[in-house]
Order: structure tokens, then sequence, then C-alpha cells
């Protein structure tokens, strides 16, 4: 059940042409430079500054509510972070140049092609997110690191090395991408295994055929004809612009069509884990009532920090990592299968991808109504120094929908869990494996997020 | 098999209406009037959790022991504002059942947009309904796709 949207003349021709995605990336990667300025020279006050308001409220907002449930990696597609240090390292902004620059070009090592350096990435920047999501300077330095490091690694490495294996953003997106109605996929698999230059992953300084254009190999070293999930393709439409057999084709398709096959990697399934327990920490931390717990979160430094951090890494690397792996087991004893527990610990753990999309949308829905009257402020004031720009910085404070926020939140939490069951009764057809005990542990995720959020 | 597979579903369906508009027992206090002493500092409110019953009349003194706070009341729309040292009161009736949130309305510092305390009605239905509901997914997660089964293959 797959529609292919670039049947669509128009759309197809927008998507090959590099003129929209160009414009829509400077006009991006200056609202990303001008939040760094923000937050370095702005008001400390987080929420009177561009930098927290339109980082961590509206870009949120529009990644978790919007981007990532229906579009998948399609901010990575216009994300201004590897922007400079691929031009740099492409040595061209558009079409590829006669000349190639001399970088070091080196490949990524093969022990660290996977996304546990995400992972940890991720998890150091959630150790310290009350900090960072509150202080308008931490954040412009996050940013400006991200940045730096994504040129820097331009420079040494070959393609989007620092997208595809150390943005903590992009590993949780990779992963929720695979619950996405949208994919890029190859119309004929036979035809890219026939076709001997395959400009789409090597790139070509020259059009191969009249109807294709002059192209970058995929940045995101992904051989578009091997592709089968969302997770490592950023949709930068390269292969579409490069494929001489016009083969590749953007599709609606069914939500979750990826998760009917798990990719049992470990790597995967401790992002799944870090996720959930992040949600869970947040919605305890942030939007609950408990002072002394928003205190320890915010302390950096002190003994009841080091307390929140230990108690934090434990449940995201030990209490739901080892309750799961009990889910598991119990699921084979009740099957009386033997299959290696490790393999269906990785593929169940797949059905936490919709459960923890939901409780990320729960958790940000509250997060953002609450503060989305800030963006009206901030966009007159950026800086926090009393400016009127559009005549809207004097707005009040006014939290949206409260009254809807609770059903929207239940609904959200519902549904995910349902998803959740589903896609862990396919993984236990597969493995002919009882999954209740896994829908058992679903359950009880989701009674403690609802718990904390209602 | 397959009507059994049927009659699952109906009982599930039913079970849901259920769960969703039967009403919660409720105690049948009469109303009363009551008075929380609430002092906020360092982000947060102490004490951040309060409880009353539908019918109510509520009276919070909010006392600032540092800087200037506010308190925002979700879903009743109402605010307070104390300055520090000072004690300003918010009296209203508890006309909503529910758990609702209150807020920092005035900017406080760093980790004004999570300074939340909550003020619960009567019951969280809107929980219990929630909870009730999730049992009810998993019940049907569990039992009626089980793996293999003829009621799934048909």
């Amino acid at each position: 059940m797959r529609s292919e949207l670039t049947r669509s003349p128009i759309l197809k021709r927008l998507l090959k042409s590099r003129w929209p995605q160009l414009l829509l990336f400077i006009l991006i990667l200056a609202g990303f430079l001008f939040a760094i300025l923000a937050g370095l020279v702005g008001t400390p006050v987080g929420n009177s500054n561009f930098a927290i308001v339109f980082v961590w409220i509206a870009w949120w907002a529009i990644l978790i509510l919007v981007a990532v449930p229906f579009f998948g990696r399609g901010w990575c597609a216009i994300c201004p972070i590897p922007l400079p240090g691929e031009w740099l390292q492409r040595g061209a902004v558009l079409d590829p140049p006669k000349r190639k620059p001399r970088w070091l070009d080196l490949r990524w090592p093969n022990r660290l092609r996977n996304i546990w350096l995400q992972n940890l990435a991720f998890t150091i920047v959630a150790l310290f997110s009350s900090v960072i999501l509150t202080s308008p300077r931490l954040t412009a330095v996050v940013l400006a690191a991200m940045l730096f490091l994504a040129v820097g690694m331009s420079m040494v490495f070959q393609r989007r090395t620092f997208c595809r294996y150390l943005c903590p953003v992009g590993g949780f997106i990779g992963l929720y991408a695979q619950a996405a109605p949208l994919e890029l996929r190859v119309k004929d698999k036979r035809v890219c295994a026939s076709c001997a230059d395959k400009p789409c992953y090597h790139g070509t300084a020259i059009s191969p055929t009249p109807g294709s254009q002059a192209g970058y190999g995929c940045p995101w070293d992904v051989f578009p004809g091997g592709l089968s999930r969302n997770t490592s393709c950023g949709l930068c439409m390269e292969c579409l612009r490069t494929c001489p057999y016009d083969n590749i084709a953007v599709n609606l398709r069914p939500f979750g069509a990826d998760l009917a096959r798990p990719s049992g990697k470990l790597d995967e399934a401790f992002k799944a884990f870090i996720m959930l327990g992040s949600a869970l920490v947040y919605a305890g931390v942030l939007l609950g009532p408990w002072g002394p717990l928003k205190s320890a979160a915010y302390s950096v430094g002190s003994p009841a920090w080091f307390g929140y951090a230990a108690a934090f890494l434990a449940l995201l690397f030990g209490i739901l990592p080892g309750l799961f792996w009990l889910a598991v087991r119990l699921g084979m004893r009740f099957s009386g299968q033997a299959v290696p527990s490790r393999p269906a610990f990785a593929a169940f753990a797949t059905a936490l991808v919709p459960l923890g999309l939901a409780f990320w949308v729960a958790f940000s829905l509250s997060f953002v109504l609450t503060n989305a009257s800030y963006i009206l402020i901030a966009l007159s004031d950026p800086f926090g120094w009393g400016w009127n720009l559009f005549g809207t910085a004097a707005s009040s404070w006014q939290p949206l929908l409260t009254a809807l926020l609770s059903p929207l939140q239940a609904a959200a939490l519902l549904l995910g869990l349902l998803w959740a069951g589903d896609v862990a009764r396919r993984i236990g057809r597969q493995l002919k494996t009882s999954a209740v005990p896994v829908s058992v542990f679903s359950f009880l995720a989701t009674l403690a997020m609802l718990g904390l959020l209602l | 098999m397959i009507r059994s597979h049927r009659a699952g579903w109906l009982a599930l369906g039913l079970a849901a209406l259920a769960v969703l508009f039967v009403p919660l027992p409720s105690a049948t206090r009469p109303p009363a009037a009551r008075t929380f002493r609430v002092e906020a500092s360092n982000f947060a409110y102490f004490p951040g959790s309060l409880r009353v019953d539908p019918g109510d009349t509520v009276t919070i003194e909010l006392v600032s022991t540092d800087v200037v706070h506010g308190l925002y009341l979700d879903g009743y729309d109402l605010s307070v504002t104390a300055d520090p040292g000072q004690t300003a009161r918010l009296t209203f009736s508890a006309d909503q059942s529910g758990s609702f949130r209150f807020r920092c309305n005035v900017t406080c510092g760093a980790l004004h947009p999570f300074m939340i305390g909550r003020l619960q009605v009567g019951a969280n239905t809107t929980l219990w309904r929630a909870a009730g509901l999730a049992a009810l997914v998993a019940l049907a997660s569990s039992l009626l796709f089980r793996p293999g089964s003829q009621t799934e293959a048909a």
C-alpha cells in the first residue's frame, strides 16, 4: 500500500531542483546563527531570549509534533548544522565542481559505524538538559559546538559523518523515522543491481542521462538499492537527482511500515530505552510538582545532581532494559521457544519506537502549549533588550488549550500503547514468541507516564 | 473461533465505553472552606500538590520567600502575584473536577517555565479513565492478538 508522490511532475521538479532546498537551508541557517548570537549576547532570561524560545519551544514543537511523526527524517533534509562543513567538503554550494577540494576524506572506522556514539551524545545532553533548556548562553554554546564539530568532521571524514554517527538529535530522529508515513526507496531493486556506475552512491560530475543531473554521492553513505528502512536516509534527494534510470521514488506509505522488519541491533534498542526513559524523567522533573527534584537536576556538580544523574543513568541503562529483558525472557518461556535472548530483546525493542514517540508527543504537548505564547514576545524582542519589532513584545504569557491538554496527552499515550502492542504482536509472531510480557511492560510504562502527566 | 473473537472485541468495546462514560464514585462530603499556605521559592511551590473536594471554597495564601513569584491556575484561568515577604491571597470555588497544574506566571529565573504545582479537585477522572483504557488496550494486545492464533489468521 504505497503511493508514489514523485509521480507528480511539479513535486518531482521541486525536489530535484537544488534551489528550493538551498533557499530553505539559507533561511534556517540564518535563524540558527541568529539563535547562537542571541544566546551569547542576549538576556540570560531564557523565556525572553530567541535562542531558548525558538530552539526549545518553536523548533522542538515542529520537530516532535509534526516533522518526525509525519516526515521522518524530513528535518535532516533541511538541517543547517552540517551545511557549512558540507559546502567546504564539496567545494561547492550547488552543483558539483569540476575539481573536488582535497580534504583528508577518511572513512569512518567500521567499529563506530553504529549509533552508540549518538546514544552517548544524547545521554550527555539529556543529563544537563535542565540547564541547557533554560540557559541561553549554554544553548548557544551547544549549538555552536555542534556546528564546529560538524565542520571539523567534514574536513576529516567522508560524507556526513557527524549526522550519521554523532548528532544527538539525528539518532532519535532516525529511530522514530521508521514510524513515519514517508519514505524514499528505489522503484525496482534489479535496476540498481544492474547499474554499473551507481552515481547515487559515488556521485557524478556530469549528468549521466538527459533526465538526470550531476550530483553528489549519498551524503549519508547509503546505497539506495539496499535501502529498506528510514533510519539512515536523510531525504537529501541527491539520489533522486543523479539516478540515470529514474528509479528513485518518494512514497506515502502506512505509518510504521519499517517496524514490521525489526533491525535487531542493540544500539538501536538502547536508543529506544534512552528515549523512553528520558521522556519519563523529563515529565517528572520538568512538569512535576517536586521542587527538590528540579533543584537536583539543575544544580550541576552538586551531590544532589550526582544522585539525580546516577538515578537517570540507572533508569536508562539498567532498570528499563533489565525489566524489558525479563519480559522478553518470560515471553520465550511462555512459548517454549529457545530463541537466543539478545536478538529477541533487540527485535522486541522495536515496539518501543511508537511507544517512545507517543511519550515524547505527550510530554512536548504540555511543554509547548504552555510556553508557546513566548514565541510572539521573543519574535519582537529577540535579545530581551526591550525592542518591539513587530508590536508583540508586550503580549502577555498565556498557556494555550489547557482544557484540551490532558485528553490530547491521554489520546497520544493510548495510541502509542495500541501501536506498540501491535508491533510487539507482529514481532512475537515472527519469533514464535509470546508478546504478552512486552505488552505488559509497555502498559506499565504508559501508566507511569499517565501518572506523571495527567 | 471467529465468533468468540468477535465477542471478545465486542466485550472490549463495551468495556471501553463503560470506562469512558460510567460515573466514577466520588466523596459526598459537604463543601468546605479550605485554606493552603503555599511557599514559593527557588522555582518550586511548597507544598507542590494540593487536594480539595468539588465545591470547596479554596484560598491559596501565596508567600514568596525569594523573588517575586506568581501562581496561575490552569483550567480556572486565575492568577495571583506575591512580592517577597508579602502574602497574596487567591480565593475561588473549586467548581471543576480533575487535576490542574498551577505555574509561576512572573518570570523568576532560569527554571521559571518549570515552576509547577498541582491542584486536584475530587478524583482525577481523566487519569483513571485513561488508565482503564490503557488496561483494555494492553488486554486487547495480549489476548485478542495472540501470535499464530486462528482468530488472527482468520
